[in-house]
């Protein structure tokens, strides 16, 4: 996503990113991004919970109106109601998608990769 | 309070994140709003895999089962006046049951719809789009920044977009 709200920008248009992973939108370079502390699958709030969606979609536009600068994160101050465990849950899949085996299979070279990446980033 | 990007991220997966070496490309694109909101139309987009059922093929899950390191980088077109119960979702990464029980968690047309009656927006494209934000692992994102990307930008542009809400999955 960060990278699609780059391209619609340069083609001319005024982009809004809502996120859960700032992290990305930092790294990236996204022009306005609304942070939001939900979980993956429902940046916008709960279903049929229409009062929650507005508000996070009213802050939004506000953050589309004020930025100034490219690059703008704003946190929205809400807190998922749901305890983290159940909404852990509610956010993954019943089924781990199929990189997680093929993960599981490569789990030794991943993590020695992890190691290499470290301490380079150490070095750096 | 600053949001935790990791909060429902594994712990593996974090460690492995936060040590990819990603250089922003500088200068951040910026263009500034045109005209006031009121006066502005919008053109939604998501990364949740959505699809408008029976007339169009969900993203190509049946590829990424083959092949778990690759992911669909195409879009669907889904009109902003859908049939809620025509929406589907196809996405290994996310638990799809509730944006299909109601697609405004992800993509908030009936909301737009609603901010534009009360005069906040002026409007809303006759379309909206979806990514399907799985790009592979490592994320290769050459599809979207080369073909799909651009196309979805030439499309919001031909209906007079001025801008761009994307709400990540």
């Amino acid at each position: 996503m960060p990278v699609l709200a780059r391209i619609f920008e340069t083609a001319g248009l005024s982009t809004l990113l809502v996120t859960n992973m700032p992290f990305w939108a930092e790294k990236i370079g996204v022009p306005r991004t609304l942070a939001v502390e939900f979980p993956f699958g429902h940046i916008l709030g709960q279903p049929h919970d229409r009062q929650q969606q507005m508000r996070v979609l009213r802050r939004a536009l506000e953050v589309l109106e004020e930025a100034t600068v490219p690059g703008t994160i704003v946190h929205f101050q809400e807190r998922w109601p749901i305890p983290l465990e159940e909404a852990l849950k509610d956010c993954h899949p019943e089924m781990p998608p199929p990189i997680a085996a093929h993960m599981g299979r490569h789990i030794g070279s991943f993590i020695r990769g992890l190691r290499r990446a470290s301490k380079q980033a150490q070095k750096d | 309070m600053e949001v935790d990007s990791f909060k429902y991220v594994s712990r593996l997966v974090t460690r492995y994140y936060k040590l990819t070496s990603v250089e922003a490309e500088l200068p951040i694109p910026w263009t500034p709003l045109a005209r006031p909101l009121s006066q502005s139309s919008f053109g939604l987009v998501t990364s949740g895999g959505l699809y408008h059922k029976d007339r169009q093929p969900p993203f190509d899950l049946e590829r990424e089962r083959r092949e778990p390191t690759w992911g669909d980088p195409t879009f669907r077109i889904i009109p902003a006046d859908i049939d809620p119960v025509e929406v589907g979702a196809s996405h290994f990464h996310i638990n799809t049951d509730h944006v299909e029980e109601d697609m405004n968690i992800l993509l908030p047309v009936q909301r737009f719809k609603e901010l534009a009656a009360e005069g906040r927006i002026q409007g809303q494209a006759d379309y909206a789009y979806s990514f399907m934000g799985y790009q592979g692992f490592p994320a290769d994102l050459t599809g979207w920044r080369e073909t799909y990307g651009p196309q979805v930008a030439e499309k919001l542009t031909a209906e007079e977009v001025d801008c761009v809400l994307l709400t990540a999955a």
